[in-house]
């Protein structure tokens, strides 16, 4: 393995890795912040429809200046394009289409992930209470969609690690991660835990593990992240 | 068929509602009632819960006021939102410095569950059983059920005394038509209240002028309707339209 200083990954980077990650024809939910950077990175060809919480039904990539419509939002309410062919539904029937299990993979930020596939990003605190807090749609789409993807750091800003043995923080749900990819790594998930697949450039195993809270396991096909 | 009231202006038509009364606010950035919220910020109304998407910020702006404001200025009981509190944790919200100071309640509901809860209770069904929030926090203490190998949480309807609804385009009868994702909450948020005000965008036309297949909200569910005026408040931009609050579960995104 060549080595060279390792590289982290940029916010449109993790993104556009998320968006490979997809298959032809899915139905997608993409989170506030890192993950809708992904809309940007679907191409028409894959016959994807992007879903948001507040209604659309087959929006694509962020609205360039000049073409915003003030009525066209996406969950982080950045201006987006409809799709042609597009539908609108109201709250209550976008989280009933999430609900029965429509959406393929939502994909969203976290602040911790879990062996078991569970995941931590709707409080900051562990303070035990249940009457703060900021879920928005996570815990709907984290339990009703097919599978969860999540983009992340790998460390915190102290340096402590973000996938972890268990979650500190209270859980959005207590299962259903599939995929995280960080600033260094792609990793699955399966019944045992965390399975290495990719590494930025310039990574190895060992140092993915070191900052990795719980055991990794490498995947027999594990390859550089292309970028 | 019955005509609804037309007020002359927004405060005419938040005259009536009192302190103490339970509000539902729609909107996720569009499709929130700016003029309305404005013309009850200025009348100065209390004691209120309010029932929207999330609390937020602030607007800084006397023209925009946000759930925060209202929160900020101790006008609100409590809050019934899918965003309580900060995502970060360098910035607390003025919704959590009432709660911890004991003065506001609040009550963090998935948002899908909000927006379940609120059509349960436009639909006359007093509770339903939803997989979301199943193994978390919010169901500690609470009724879970298993229905076909699955574990459910027992959720119950949300009722307002009253709601405020921004319209794209009304008739005279109140029948209602929103535009693009303004839609969001306000149809089920318009059948789930005993008082439906509503703030139209476009002139109020005639009966027989909209097509009954486009109408998303009869008039059957409207009280009264307020035509925004030219100075009205008609687009918000992104960052106050959610009182700055869009939360960002991406954690390097939070600065200090």
């Amino acid at each position: 393995m060549q080595m060279s200083e390792p590289v982290h990954l940029t916010r449109e980077q993790i993104a556009a890795v998320v968006a490979q990650r997809m298959e032809p024809r899915w139905i997608v939910n993409l989170g506030i912040g890192m993950p809708t950077l992904a809309s940007s990175f679907v191409t028409p060809d894959m016959e994807i429809t992007l879903t948001s919480e507040n209604g659309l039904v087959g929006y694509s990539a962020l609205a360039p200046e000049g073409l915003e419509d003030p009525d066209v939002v996406n969950a982080g309410v950045q201006y987006v394009l409809l799709e042609e062919g597009a539908a609108i539904v109201h709250h209550a029937d976008s989280f009933a289409l999430i609900r029965r299990g429509m959406v393929d993979v939502t994909v969203l930020g976290a602040y911790e992930v879990a062996t078991d596939g569970s995941f931590a990003n709707w409080k900051t605190q562990n303070d035990g209470r249940a009457d703060l807090g900021g879920m928005g749609g996570a815990m709907d789409l984290a339990a009703c969609a097919k599978r969860v993807f999540i983009t992340m750091e790998h460390l915190t800003r102290d340096g402590q690690p973000r996938l972890v043995e268990r979650c500190s923080l209270p859980i959005t749900a207590p299962r259903g991660v599939k995929l995280v990819v960080t600033d260094i790594a792609v990793i699955s998930l399966d019944d045992q835990g965390f399975v290495l697949e990719e590494y930025a450039p310039g990574w190895t195993p060992g140092a993915i593990q070191e900052r990795t809270g719980a055991p990794l396991r490498v995947s027999e096909s594990l390859r550089p992240i292309a970028v | 068929m019955r005509t609804v009231t037309i007020y002359p202006d927004m405060r005419e038509a938040v005259a009536q509602i009192q302190d103490g009364a339970t509000l539902m606010i729609p909107g996720f950035g569009p499709g929130t009632p700016w003029n309305l919220m404005k013309a009850l910020y200025d009348q100065g109304t209390s004691g209120l819960t309010l029932i929207s998407n999330n609390v937020g910020f602030p607007s800084g702006d006397p023209e925009v006021r946000t759930v925060a404001d209202f929160v900020a200025s101790d006008r609100v009981a409590k809050v019934i939102a899918s965003f309580t509190a900060s995502p970060r944790p360098s910035r607390v919200s003025v919704a959590e410095e009432k709660v911890y100071a004991g003065t506001m309640q609040a009550e963090a509901v998935p948002q899908g569950t909000l927006a379940e809860r609120i059509r349960a209770g436009a639909a006359g069904i007093p509770a339903f059983y939803t997989p979301t929030a199943v193994g978390t926090l919010l169901a500690e203490g609470r009724e879970v059920r298993e229905f076909n190998g699955r574990k459910y949480l027992l959720e119950e309807a949300l009722f307002a005394d009253v709601t405020f609804v921004r319209a794209w385009k009304a008739d005279e009868l109140g029948n209602l038509i929103y535009r693009r994702a303004a839609r969001n909450y306000n149809p089920v948020m318009a059948m789930a209240a005993r008082t439906v005000i509503v703030e139209v965008e476009q002139p109020i036309v005639r009966a027989g002028e909209l097509d009954p297949d486009h109408i998303h909200t009869p008039g059957v569910y409207v009280t009264g309707m307020v035509q925004i005026p030219p100075d009205g408040v008609f687009v918000v931009d992104r960052a106050r339209s959610m009182g700055s609050l869009v939360p960002d579960a991406n954690p390097s995104r939070q600065s200090s």
